[in-house]
């Protein structure tokens, strides 16, 4: 087998999109020079009232960014379909872009189906009148899918992520196995890290270490943040002292000082962090509690039933977590115990969760204390309601927008901390395909060796800056109200 | 220095203007074919309800209209020139130099973080690149000019440091530091006291006069207009409607719309039983839902289908007035002098027994002298000082006084999310007043309920309509079922006029007017027997405040509530209410039935009081008070009399008394009391504030 | 305001002291000793032979006892052995005579900050020199972070939605989305690997501990400044958009005053109150970044040692990284409070 080049047959590709570039380039940079010297022109009408289209300098070179981006999505595309219909024939870049086929049928599925209904989604039919947002969420949901699918093995060329081929350490994308087996995908796609295993395959692994703890994790530091920081924020006073006083000593806390305390196999053997995720895990259940029981408190019998319903599943869920076979938390037969989280994930979750709740506690606090001054909530207060009603149903409704905004920002902040975790090889398994660890490992020849560390880095940043982008478009949708 | 030109013509002249905003979607007309002119030394007002284009002209006249709106039409031309036509430059030097502004907030239109005095000299600095001392003394020469107190002081300090009233003084000197040719002021006193806003307003009228300045009077309130102007174009839904001098407009008007206006409002002669206010029916027209032909046709009672509500509908110049013009087709048609068809008169209804009575009751806070550091020396705030009255059965209590009178806590003590210091408060002869709302019983708390003041404010905006009267029905424990709430609760969206579909309505779909309405349906699903209802209609536009206040008095006929209105506006009280209780700094000074209250003798607050409030009536004539200075902090409340800094009686009294001792309640005729020094023959020596120019 | 002060440095002081316990308790259970006797003594140690080992060195005593002796307000420890005497504040073995003329207490009160396991050095001399490198560090990101993120944010916010706004918004979005991690790693790429890199720069700073240079010390300084500058310029952005649709602006426009000094005198003031609050929140969360960077560029600094000291379990030098680094956060904490107040005249003056 020979190696495969970066692009194979559509190399001729190449140029004319180097060229688009340069172009895109100049007329940017045009751009802005231009309305940074010419002053602001003010809109003088003529007496008919219309506006004839003005073709100063500045048009023309607005006009020409628009069309030099055009003209390099196009390209861009072009590569992608290429590449699906010719496979590895386009090189490196038509075999990814076949191996990614479930992620764009899924991402086009989704967008058709979401613009089709936009009208009718809310806040999230919104996003898609915002470009900047769509392309966040089209980022997000790219490594979304990528993570789900590369579960499943559907993505990856080399299954076994932690399979070590010999002959391919440190080899140069696009070399192929010396001596491939029966249906092998035959070539090591970004080239082989320090250990000879296949770093596209990692990659990918990798988006679902992400997928799977990033969100879930900033979830529950939102719970634990809301239940703590609307009665700081409704009541103030003493709690609020106390409580404000906890939250700013976690956040005093350097992150990976926490981190080395917290993320070590000699605190795991302690069952601190067990402990912390029997607090921690807690808050969803008091939360749903306070929530319906609130509501409902006037008609017993919808309460009891409600309780129930929502109560007993997270309640069992809550304690097949917690319990661990051979741990200090072990109060349940092994039969029922079900649900078994490793150590490392569990201590990875907790301590992302501990890191990010003070500051949510903090958003909502400030939110709280802003709504509770509104009318309604004197309305609520005028007609008896109590306290957790008022701020459950009156205040946390009224404060979701910045809400949401903020769990998107946090998610990306959660992965840079998973992450760092991963860099400084603090909790995770040390063969683990996480992108911070592959940078941690790749970095170490990173003098000679590129491709090992690079794509987990592109991957992390761009994932994080769909996020950025997503709340950035969420923000500016839900201010439009 | 470079003024424009002397121009021997209008100071300002707009022409057949047409503003648009362009969004995304649409081209939403704002002002559409809108012409009027100011003459050198005149005040124009320009009156109409919010959102219907008048603070736009005025941007518009700025050539400040923000990145989406644009003239689509028309011109607007200031000493004979073509403010559109101008470039930036030549705009700038006219903005603050020739056309000055006045707005609606004052603390929010002043920097924050300068001083007052670099603020003020900035604008001489620009225009006439005067030195730094020349500036300051001219900056120190407007202050005074002003009457502001001590005005070096003044330019040292910031503004967060100011009372409103101060604040409003020094944007009306910043607008006057060069002198402008023209002056537009954009609703200025809406944010003020009455009191204040009566003192604002005096001093704006002789400035004016003194600075031979021309004014264009942006305000909704017709009072004012009438106080200031000397000519009123009155506008609608984005066109004037009508236009002419203040005699002919608000005496001989020529517009349905006009005259629907002011027989919403209530003048001195309307009565709640014998001459109930009209409202407008319908609502205001969003801008891009207006009807073909005349804008006004859906709401007009003199419609005629085929030539209201086709073709533009130009202004036409009314006959033998002066530059009065009007548009409506049928102006020449109806006979304007026909009597008002007295809608049902309704029935006094007799005040039933006692249901609540307020003994003696004391609110004290203890606050922290330093709030941001903390410590510091604990000071008493007293916010109710003994409260003493009693509110039957289907009466009306008005409660008036203006910003820091303790009207909101007696109402927040009333409802139980505060405790009384000292006194009692008997509901139907049980004590609440020590019982906070966690532990009132249901009933105890469904029969008092509140209507609050801001309807933007009173719903949850994520929560339907409907949802949220059956939440109050669930916590008052009023039908059994889902469905039976339910059906109660569109029987509530009945009471207040409201269509049933409005249940599944998200708050932010209802006008102010219909939330207002939600929020007293939402008052009254428990069955509520005393409603406390703040400021109901102050935020509501003067067309929609008669009829949200007509729905609260039919309600009260049919429930036979006690209702105790809070209110600042003289002008509704006397409407709407059977007594009034005034009050001053938690004082309570004056109590009495409406007539009682309405006429001499007055405490010479209330008199005061009278005298502020505007009224759109040209043929009363006000004695003209002024009171001085602002409303003292409650923080920091004067010695002796709490009105004794600002009265004007106050040398009446012999020996410094209004300094030392707090004057004792003066029981006078059949439950009339008055909180003075003033002895019997100066009280009796008063006389009407009010009184109409005919008798 | 000095009351404020008293009452701040109040809470900063129990701050600390909780923090501080919180570690020492971390960093003394059972495991992490048990860890600490086998790498001091030897790997094949039994179960008894490390606990006689924490017996002998001070270990094996309740922790609230042990804090106090590291904090200097419980006498440290002693111990007598055939040999001699031992304890906390005598090096090695002594003579009775010798341990009756040793100082009673030893801790951080008394200027003794412990001895390092794992450097074999005293604490107090590593950490200030360590102190020292990357106060370098910091002071060149805080030059060039500082700024140009303030420029960047205040050019972007001063016209909401222009061409400057977009541009300048697009790169702080991408600068926030980027961890040191992912910086650093790109810029060696590019920069300074020698296959295919462009060799402008050194990819290690070891050689800058002595002798800073350009080449040797530029990426570092960049990497850490980048991911907080996007922050940084996006909170002034925001500030800016909003104080420039203030009324005041308004008022200031309609008074013939032109954009440029709009922006100067009316705006900026007011633009920086809420990201001055920023900028010294942020700043310990540059310690993040130090310690990535410190370690990716194998620069000899604070950052270096912590991570040298918490992956050996160094108690007492970690106990001393933690004490400065908390001590950073809230001495930054008030300056923040009392900089807003200064700059704020709203609540400086009431």
């Amino acid at each position: 087998m020979d190696p495969l080049s970066w692009t194979g047959q559509i190399a001729f590709l190449t140029p004319l999109l180097t060229l688009v570039f340069g172009l895109l380039g100049l007329s940017v940079l045009s751009w802005i020079v231009l309305n940074a010297v010419l002053p602001e022109n003010r809109a003088i009408n003529s007496a008919g009232g219309s506006l004839s289209l003005s073709s100063g300098p500045r048009d023309i070179a607005s006009l020409a960014v628009k069309l030099c981006f055009l003209a390099a999505t196009l390209l861009i595309f072009s590569y992608l379909v290429l590449g699906l219909i010719l496979g590895t024939q386009a090189g490196i870049i038509g075999a990814m872009a076949r191996q990614f086929l479930p992620v764009w049928i899924a991402l086009v599925l989704l967008f058709t189906l979401s613009i089709a209904f936009k009208r009718r989604l809310g806040l999230y039919g919104k996003l898609f009148d915002s470009p900047i947002g769509m392309i966040g969420f089209a980022l997000v949901m790219f490594w979304v899918f990528t993570g789900v699918f590369g579960a499943f093995d559907m993505i990856v060329t080399h299954d076994d992520p932690l399979a070590q081929i010999s002959g391919l350490k440190n080899k140069v994308p696009g070399t192929p196995l010396r001596s491939p087996g029966e249906g092998d995908f035959q070539w090591y796609l970004l080239g082989g890290d320090n250990l000879a295993r296949d770093v596209f395959s990692r990659t990918v692994k990798g988006a679902w270490e992400v997928v799977k703890i990033a969100p879930l994790a900033t979830l529950f530091a939102f719970m634990v943040g809301i239940t703590l920081g609307l009665p700081a924020g409704y009541f103030g006073g003493r709690l609020d002292t106390l409580l404000s006083f906890l939250a700013n000593l976690i956040l005093a806390f350097p992150v990976i000082l926490l981190f080395y305390l917290l993320v070590t196999p000699e605190i795991v053997q302690t069952g601190l962090p067990q402990y912390m995720a029997i607090v921690l895990f807690s808050f969803p259940l008091i939360f749903f509690a306070v929530l319906i029981n609130s509501r409902f408190r006037t008609q017993p019998s919808k309460n009891y039933l409600w309780l129930a319903i929502v109560l007993l599943p997270l309640l069992m869920l809550y304690l097949l977590v917690v319990n661990d076979p051979g741990s200090k938390v072990d109060f349940l037969t092994k039969t029922i115990d079900i649900i078994d989280i490793p150590g490392g994930i569990l201590v990875v979750f907790v301590s992302v969760v501990f890191v990010n709740s003070p500051t949510v506690f903090r958003i909502v606090r400030g939110l709280a204390m802003d709504i509770k001054t509104r009318d309604y909530v004197a309305a609520a207060q005028t007609r008896g309601e109590r306290p957790w009603y008022i701020m459950l149903w009156e205040v946390l409704p009224n404060a979701r927008g910045p809400l949401i905004v903020d769990f998107c920002l946090r998610i990306g902040y959660t992965t840079i901390l998973l992450g760092t975790l991963g860099f400084f090889g603090l909790g995770l398994p040390p063969e683990s395909p996480d992108w911070g660890s592959t940078i941690n490992e790749g970095r170490k020849l990173l003098m000679i060796y590129l491709h090992p560390a690079l794509p987990p880095a592109i991957a992390l940043l761009s994932m994080v800056l769909g996020l950025n982008l997503l709340a950035d478009g969420l923000r500016e949708e839900s201010l439009k109200d | 220095m470079n003024k424009l030109a002397e121009h021997n013509g209008p100071t300002l002249e707009i022409e057949k203007l047409s503003f648009s905003f362009f969004t995304r979607l649409r081209e939403i007309p704002a002002v559409m074919d809108f012409s009027v002119a100011v003459q050198p030394g005149e005040a124009v007002g320009l009156v109409g309800e919010s959102g219907c284009g008048k603070s736009t002209v005025a941007l518009g006249v700025m050539q400040d209209l923000g990145k989406n709106g644009r003239i689509v039409g028309g011109s607007i031309k200031f000493k004979g020139r073509d403010l559109a036509e101008m470039s930036a430059e030549e705009l700038r030097d006219v903005r603050g130099n020739e056309i000055a502004m006045i707005y609606q907030e004052p603390m929010a239109s002043l920097n924050p973080a300068m001083k007052i005095g670099r603020q003020l000299m900035e604008v001489p600095m620009i225009h006439e690149g005067v030195s730094e001392q020349e500036a300051r003394s001219r900056a120190l020469e407007v202050v005074t000019d002003v009457r502001l107190p001590d005005p070096e002081r003044m330019l040292n300090s910031y503004p967060h440091q100011l009372s409103g009233g101060q604040q409003q003084r020094i944007v009306i000197a910043m607008a006057l530091m060069s002198k402008p040719a023209l002056l537009i002021l954009d609703e200025p006193t809406t944010a003020l006291d009455v009191t204040v806003e009566a003192a604002v307003v005096e001093l704006v009228r002789d400035l004016g006069k003194k600075y031979g300045t021309s004014m264009l009077f942006i305000s909704h309130n017709l009072g004012l207009i009438l106080e200031t102007c000397d000519r009123v174009c009155v506008m609608y839904s984005g066109e004037a409607v009508e236009r002419g001098s203040i005699a002919d407009v608000f005496d001989d008007m020529q517009h349905p719309y006009t005259q629907a206006l002011f027989r919403s409002i209530p003048l001195p002669s309307a009565d709640k039983n014998a001459h109930p206010l009209v409202a407008i029916p319908g609502n205001f027209p969003l801008p891009h839902e207006r009807p073909p032909g005349c804008n006004f046709g859906p709401r007009c009672d003199y419609f005629e289908a085929g030539r209201c509500d086709s073709g533009q509908i130009p202004m036409a110049d009314v006959a033998g007035n002066d530059r009065h013009a009007t548009r409506c087709v049928k102006f020449q048609e109806i006979d304007w002098n026909a009597p008002i068809e007295i809608g049902e008169q309704k029935e006094k209804t007799e005040p039933g027994k006692v249901v609540l009575k307020i003994e003696n009751l004391k609110k004290y806070y203890e606050v922290a002298a330093n709030a941001l550091f903390g410590g510091g020396a604990k000071k008493v705030v007293k916010a109710n000082e003994t409260l003493s009255f009693e509110a039957r059965e289907s009466e009306t209590l008005a409660i008036v006084g203006e910003s820091g009178c303790g009207k909101s806590t007696f109402a927040k003590v009333l409802m139980g999310l505060e405790t009384a210091t000292e006194g009692q408060i008997l509901l139907d002869g049980q004590n609440i007043e020590q019982t906070a709302i966690e532990a009132r019983d249901t009933r105890t708390i469904s029969d008092v309920q509140m209507v609050f003041q801001n309807p933007f404010d009173t719903l949850n905006p994520s929560m339907t309509v409907g949802r949220q009267i059956i939440r109050a029905l669930e916590i008052f424990d009023v039908g059994t079922s889902d469905q039976e709430r339910q059906q109660r609760m569109l029987e509530l969206l009945d009471l207040v006029n409201l269509p049933r579909a409005f249940a599944e309505r998200m708050p932010r779909q209802l006008s102010g007017g219909q939330k207002q309405r939600v929020g007293i349906a939402r008052a009254f699903s428990g069955g509520a027997r005393i409603v406390v209802a703040d400021e109901p209609v102050s935020a509501l536009d003067v067309s929609v405040q008669a009829a949200v206040t007509d729905l609260l008095m039919e309600i009260q006929r049919k429930e036979k509530t006690t209702l105790l209105f809070i209110s600042h506006d003289l002008s509704i009280v006397r409407y709407l209410s059977d007594r009034v209780m005034v009050m001053y700094l938690g004082h309570v000074v004056e109590l009495g039935s409406t007539d009682q209250v309405f006429a001499p003798p007055y405490h010479p607050y209330t008199e005061a009081l009278h005298s502020a409030v505007p009224i759109a009536d040209t043929s009363i004539v006000k004695e003209h008070i002024v009171l001085e200075g602002d409303i003292p902090s409650a923080m920091d409340p004067p010695s002796g009399c709490p009105f004794q800094t600002r009265c004007r009686w106050k040398n009446e009294v012999p020996g410094g008394l209004c300094d030392s001792e707090v004057p004792p309640v003066r029981q006078r005729e059949a439950g009339h009391q008055i909180k003075c020094h003033l002895s019997d023959e100066v009280l009796q020596r008063m006389s009407p504030v009010i009184k109409m120019a005919a008798e | 305001m000095g009351l404020f002060i008293l009452s701040r440095s109040g809470v900063m002081l129990l701050t600390a002291l909780c923090l501080t316990f919180i570690v020492f308790t971390l960093t003394n259970l059972a495991p992490n000793l048990e860890k600490l006797a086998k790498t001091q003594g030897n790997f094949r140690m039994s179960d008894e032979a490390v606990a006689s080992w924490l017996d002998n060195n001070g270990y094996a005593q309740p922790t609230v006892v042990k804090y106090g002796q590291w904090l200097g307000v419980l006498p440290g420890w002693t111990r007598s052995t055939d040999e001699g005497m031992t304890g906390r504040c005598m090096t090695g073995v002594v003579s009775a005579s010798e341990a009756a003329n040793a100082a009673r207490f030893c801790g951080i009160l008394q200027g003794d900050w412990g001895h390092s396991t794992v450097l074999q050095k005293d604490v107090a001399s590593v950490v200030s020199e360590r102190l020292g490198n990357t106060m370098r560090l910091m002071g060149w990101v805080l030059l060039l972070m500082i700024p140009s993120a303030l420029i960047i944010g205040v050019l972007a916010g001063m016209r909401e939605g222009s061409v400057t706004d977009r541009s300048l918004s697009t790169v702080s979005i991408l600068t926030t989305a980027t961890p040191e991690y992912v910086s650093g790693v790109v810029f060696i790429a590019i920069f300074t690997s020698s296959t295919v890199g462009l060799k402008w720069f050194k990819g290690s700073a070891t050689a800058a501990t002595d002798n800073p240079t350009f080449e040797n010390f530029f990426l570092p300084v960049l990497t850490i400044a980048l991911y907080g500058l996007g922050y940084i310029a996006r909170m002034t952005r925001a500030s800016m958009t909003e104080v420039m649709t203030a009324q005041y602006i308004r008022t200031a426009r309609l008074k013939g005053v032109s954009f440029p000094k709009i922006v100067l005198k009316h705006a900026l003031r007011n633009a920086l109150i809420a990201p001055f609050t920023v900028i010294m929140l942020q700043l310990p969360w540059l310690l993040n970044g130090v310690v990535i960077v410190e370690t990716l560029f194998n620069y000899k600094g604070f950052g270096w040692i912590l991570v040298q000291a918490a992956g050996n379990n160094d108690i007492e030098l970690l106990l001393a990284i933690s004490v400065v680094s908390v001590f950073v956060v809230l001495v930054t904490q008030l300056i923040s409070d009392i900089g807003y107040v200064y700059l704020n005249p709203r609540i400086r003056i009431s």
